[in-house]
């Protein structure tokens, strides 16, 4: 009996009728990826570019200016941007992880109501940031609560805006945790708060960390809510508590944008470029947390 | 998560042989109400009814004001009129304006097919990249430039449109003006591509390996495979991916705001500048709108628009999802 050896390798490996079109696809795979990233080093570099001559010690030191704006600064809009995300850290990240918690380790999913909650959250993530503005308008700078254009009004905007998110990603941190380790501690007698606080929590809290940081540099970047909620009005003065009028970051970049001179474009790129730093900052320890605690059942 | 389990079973008292003994009979049905525990299931409860609150709350901020309204201004001529100039004349008057909303409502989707332009083929292809044909080094260096690139403010972005983008378009499609909506819309594209490709990247990912190897068993190379096999694999992903891109293209405010100008026009011409729906909300609320006047009533009227329309396209995303959802 003969063998018929067949070689197959070569021929699959390289040999294919359509192996111009496959490279061509790969080229055009390539390219896209390459043109993303040169619009990211495109952006870094303009704002890089445009904003390190007034990154400087003004930047920081002075308050906003009409009349200079050579050596003006954003000292009350980068301390506003620290008291609002102090307060929506303080609002969201609580409530987030609570809502996290019910869903995912109490609720029964195949209750109505908790099948509602859960398209409820899903709904609210996807909703543009600007109504959230328009809701905090609505209740609480007017209407109910009548606190006015203050710094708690931009924490609640923000921090409403963020609780899906915190929401999603911590749900997701504590699907990971293996069922085991629930069954182990309910064997052991724990009750089922025990087991959720002394052990799926502290298994889930690298997880947690690391969407509660990025949400909260998606919401230090956030402008649109704010514009309604009165952090628009020029203000020189840092604020002294959450009844205080403020104002933020991306809000000053934003009222700087129908000023035509050079010295305010430039002192708006460095408000950009200061901006960018303290987000890129946040970004790198999220990752650092992720790579470091991320652990593999 | 609490047990509830009651085993009574000891000697088989039918026959006069014995069975496996199944432990002692020990009830394990909750013996005592733990009030602490309930305490803190409220309070979880009460977190997760808060997000139904925040909808309750956000439909009736924006609805509320809406029978002031439109007890002034027609339900047809708001949504069919193709002339708005709520921004100009008498403060105080409701006569001397034209209530069209579709000048905005065009605009904003202009600058959101524009978006979907650059969007869709970027992030498909980044996605297909990054899923099939990238070592897992090259992933793990491009993927945080996904996330630097979804992490950069839209104010900037805005500020570059303006300032970068749009003087650079002006020299190569001719034409003048500081306002445009192409170079928005090329911005907010890029804006996008992250959520697109990530999602996009996730829903091939998860489709299973075996698929990949029957195809490659049948001779398919790898583009065939990707095409034929994955990508209508993650079809429902994918999809579900583009329609959340839409819906973040239109809620978009500062770069269109910043981008496109402040003058409402009626164009399909993207080297016009024209005022988007967010653009005009953002308008209103930074300048003065005193409570109760015409442009403050306005104000809520397109943002309930703006609202029911992503409400629409995120409904249409999740419907997708589930309806075509394969699970391997």
């Amino acid at each position: 009996m003969t063998t018929t050896t067949v070689s197959f390798g070569e021929r699959l490996r390289s040999g294919r009728r359509s192996s111009t079109a496959s490279m061509v696809f790969t080229a055009v795979l390539w390219a896209c990826m390459a043109i993303i990233c040169a619009f990211l080093f495109f952006v870094l570099f303009t704002i890089i570019q445009q904003g390190v001559a007034r990154l400087d010690g003004n930047l920081l030191d002075r308050q906003p200016s009409q009349i200079r704006p050579e050596t003006a600064g954003v000292q009350s809009a980068l301390f506003g941007t620290l008291w609002v995300i102090g307060l929506t850290a303080v609002i969201a990240v609580p409530l987030g992880i609570a809502a996290a918690v019910y869903l995912e380790e109490y609720a029964d999913p195949k209750r109505w109501y908790n099948r509602l909650i859960e398209l409820n959250i899903q709904n609210l993530a996807a909703v543009p940031t600007i109504i959230y503005g328009i809701l905090v308008l609505a209740f609480v700078v007017r209407g109910p609560l009548s606190v006015g254009a203050v710094v708690l009004a931009g924490g609640v905007a923000l921090a409403l805006l963020i609780l899906p998110v915190i929401i999603i990603t911590t749900r997701e941190a504590l699907r990971a945790v293996p069922e085991e380790i629930r069954a182990g501690s309910l064997a052991l007698g724990a009750t089922p708060w025990q087991t959720t606080w002394k052990q799926v929590l502290p298994a889930a809290i690298s997880g947690i960390a690391t969407g509660t940081i990025l949400s909260l540099s998606r919401a230090i970047g956030e402008a649109a809510p704010l514009i309604l909620v009165g952090a628009t009005t020029f203000i020189t003065f840092n604020p002294d508590g959450v009844f205080s009028r403020y104002t933020t970051l991306p809000v000053q970049i934003y009222t700087l944008v129908p000023e035509d001179r050079d010295a305010y474009r430039d002192l708006a790129y460095a408000t950009i470029l200061l901006l960018i730093i303290v987000l890129l900052a946040m970004n790198a320890i999220a990752i650092w947390l992720r790579n470091r605690y991320q652990r593999r059942w | 998560m609490t047990v509830r389990q009651t085993r009574r079973s000891g000697p088989s008292a039918s026959g006069d042989h014995f069975v496996l003994w199944q432990g002692p009979s020990v009830d394990l049905t909750q013996q005592r109400r733990r009030m602490g525990e309930r305490v803190i299931k409220a309070f979880l409860v009460g977190a997760a009814l808060l997000s139904v609150v925040v909808t309750v709350g956000i439909v009736v901020s924006l609805f509320a004001p809406l029978t002031e309204f439109f007890s002034h201004v027609g339900i047809g001529e708001f949504l069919f009129g193709t002339e708005w100039t709520v921004g100009f004349g008498n403060k105080a008057s409701w006569d001397d304006k034209s209530w069209g909303v579709l000048p905005l409502v065009t605009a904003t989707f202009v600058m959101t097919a524009i978006a979907l332009l650059v969007a869709v083929p970027l992030g498909l292809g980044a996605a297909a990249f990054l899923s099939e044909y990238a070592s897992p080094r090259a992933r793990k260096i491009l993927k945080p430039i996904l996330e630097i690139l979804a992490g950069i403010p839209t104010v900037a972005f805005g500020f570059i449109a303006l300032t970068v983008v749009t003087p650079l378009l002006g020299n190569i499609f001719q034409f003048n003006g500081i306002f445009n909506m192409l170079a928005p819309g090329i911005v907010m594209g890029f804006m996008i591509v992250p959520t697109v490709a990530s999602l996009s990247e996730d829903a091939m990912s998860a489709v299973p390996l075996a698929l990949r190897q029957g195809s490659y068993a049948l001779g398919a190379n790898r583009m065939k495979t990707t095409v034929r096999v994955v990508f209508p694999a993650a079809l429902s992903g994918i999809v579900a991916a583009i329609v959340l891109g839409i819906s973040r293209a239109v809620g978009e405010t500062m770069i269109v705001t910043i981008g496109a100008g402040l003058q409402p026009k009626m164009t399909l011409d993207p080297t016009q500048g024209a005022q988007a729906m967010t653009g005009f909300i953002a308008q209103i609320a930074s300048g003065d709108a005193p409570e109760g006047s015409p442009v403050y009533y306005s104000l809520f009227a397109v943002g309930s628009l703006l609202f029911l329309l992503t409400l629409l396209i995120n409904m249409i995303s999740i419907r997708l999802v589930r309806k075509y959802r394969q699970a391997y």
